[in-house]
């Protein structure tokens, strides 16, 4: 595993965007879920440990509709 | 660093080919890549080709897939690879030029299915490309209209649910009983149908196109040989045939698809693996755990995924990365979000959760010798994730672990 590149980050989705593909929530499981109706819901404000898989979940989403942050 | 190929050559500019090239420079190639891709447009995305490109009176743009200019590539675009000479590690191109490499990726895909006879001159399409959704959207644009949608796979179902939305008088002729029979089972492919039905597409099972007739325009198609059926607008959405004519005399091993290892290396005809050549999306074939025979996907996340490890692999030839998917694929129509994880069709048993055609929702779990293999869900994304965490699960466990 590589270093984080990131010092702090902030999650942001598009949900006019995100058709609920899922490919973020096989990412990172603990900031990306769905509730019962599939709608989208996400942590704006990861722990570190997870900056590398929402960084990869950014990059599965099939209509770029994640957009992540560096904050620091 | 000293071991790193220096001059990277990737054919194919779309999905896979731009997602290994990303790749590379992502994990720190800064050496030439040189994109080559057959199409004059550079990568765009094919899924909504069946779906809201066709619908939407969008231009092109809204399908591109990256702005490439970031990346510091040599893009050539409408110049197609015509053989690889491995000997000499050059590509060549179809203008008469060459292309040299130290590190290979190739991602032609799949191109779809042509009608083995002659056409009328318009009104018969097929749909892989964005010339060829332009060319149908034209079409559709006009009506309303007798389309014909031959093949039950997911892009004529899809079509198929596309044009009745626009209001046209849609046939889908199949060859098995349902749309999707063959690759998810029977629940699922009777949602389906029951979609189509309530929509008013005419679902014909077990029926063959045999013909197509017209003067300069189609004006109708034969069925099973016999029966005519006045069409104004055919779809041919006969499948997919991987683009490997061009690697017939390269020496590597082709069969229904480029063969690749674990590794996502290109096998040469001989089984030993090349290690300056890798390949990834649709055009390939390769060994996976929950496969009885060697697998295709021709899936967008595969591509993407399978691109990663491939210019990992290519950048690390002495430990090369494995790529073990848990394969995923999503389909729209009618507003639907079909998901699909895992290999239902390596299924020996179904096992039907849900099946609620009033709220559109379904789910379905594929078994075999009694272990998940697959699951599909409709409108049900939260299962699907917890389906797919049990499949990456079981794909972590060594097949040795597995009680006997
Ligand atoms: C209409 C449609 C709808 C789809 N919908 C979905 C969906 O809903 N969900 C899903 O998961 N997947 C879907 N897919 C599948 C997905 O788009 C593919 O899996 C993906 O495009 C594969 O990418 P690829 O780069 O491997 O191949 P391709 O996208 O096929 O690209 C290969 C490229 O290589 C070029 N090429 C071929 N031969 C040569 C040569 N000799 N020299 C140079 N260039 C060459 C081709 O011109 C092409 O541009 C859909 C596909 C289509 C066509
Ligand atoms: S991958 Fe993208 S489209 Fe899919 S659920 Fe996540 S944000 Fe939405």
């Amino acid at each position: 595993m590589t270093e984080s590149p990131f010092t702090g980050l902030e999650v942001i989705v598009d949900m006019g965007l995100c058709e609920s593909h899922g490919q973020c929530v096989f990412a990172a499981p603990q900031v990306f879920a769905f509730d019962e109706d599939d709608v989208l819901v996400y942590e704006p404000d990861p722990d570190v440990s997870q900056y590398e898989k929402a960084v990869a979940a950014a990059a599965a989403c099939p209509v770029r509709a994640i957009r992540i942050e560096s904050t620091r | 660093m000293t071991e790193q190929p220096t001059r990277m050559v990737v054919v194919g500019a779309s999905l896979a080919g731009l997602n290994a090239a990303r790749a590379l420079r992502d994990q720190g190639h800064a050496g030439p890549i040189t994109l080559i891709g057959e199409e004059p447009h550079a990568p765009y995305d094919r899924p909504p080709l069946s779906k809201g490109f066709l619908v939407s009176g969008a231009d092109h743009t809204s399908l591109a897939l990256a702005d490439t200019a970031v990346l510091g590539l040599t893009e050539l675009y409408g110049r197609r690879a015509v053989h690889l000479d491995t000997g000499e590690h050059t590509v060549h191109l179809d203008d008469g030029g060459s292309v040299p490499y130290d590190g290979l990726v190739i991602a032609t895909g799949a191109g779809a299915r042509s009608w083995p006879g002659p056409l009328p001159a318009t009104g018969v399409h097929t749909l892989r490309t964005l010339d060829d959704a332009t060319a149908l959207r034209r079409d559709l644009g006009t009506g309303p209209r007798r389309v014909l949608v031959a093949g039950g796979g997911f892009i004529g179902s899809e079509a198929a649910a596309t044009g009745a939305e626009l209001g046209h008088d849609v046939t889908l002729a199949i060859r098995g009983p349902a749309p999707l029979h063959r690759v998810l089972g029977e629940d699922a492919a009777s949602f389906l149908s029951d979609l189509h039905h309530t929509a008013g597409v005419s679902v014909r099972p077990f029926t063959t196109l045999t013909g197509l007739q017209g003067g300069r325009r189609v004006t109708s198609v034969t069925l099973d040989g016999a029966c005519q059926v006045n069409a104004d607008t055919v779809l041919l959405a006969l499948g997919a045939v991987p683009h490997t004519d061009w690697l017939t005399a390269s020496g590597l091993r082709l069969d229904g698809g480029l063969v690749t290892d674990v590794h996502t290396r290109a096998v040469g005809t001989d089984g030993r693996p090349h290690p300056t050549i890798v390949a990834a999306g649709d055009v390939t074939r390769f060994p996976h755990p929950h496969a009885s025979g060697l697998l295709s996907l021709g899936h967008w996340s595969n591509a993407v995924e399978q691109a990663r490890i491939a210019a990992r692999t290519l950048l690390h030839p002495r430990a090369p990365s494995v790529y073990r998917p848990v394969a995923s694929f999503w389909s729209t129509q009618y507003g639907v979000r079909f998901r699909a994880v895992g290999l239902p069709r390596e299924a020996d048993e179904s096992v039907t959760r849900e099946y609620d055609i009033g709220r559109r929702r379904l789910n379905v779990a594929y078994c075999r010798d009694g272990r998940l293999v697959g699951a599909l869900t409709a409108n049900r994304a939260a299962h699907i994730a917890r389906y797919r965490e049990q499949l990456a699960r079981d794909l972590e466990t060594p097949v040795e672990a597995r009680s006997a």
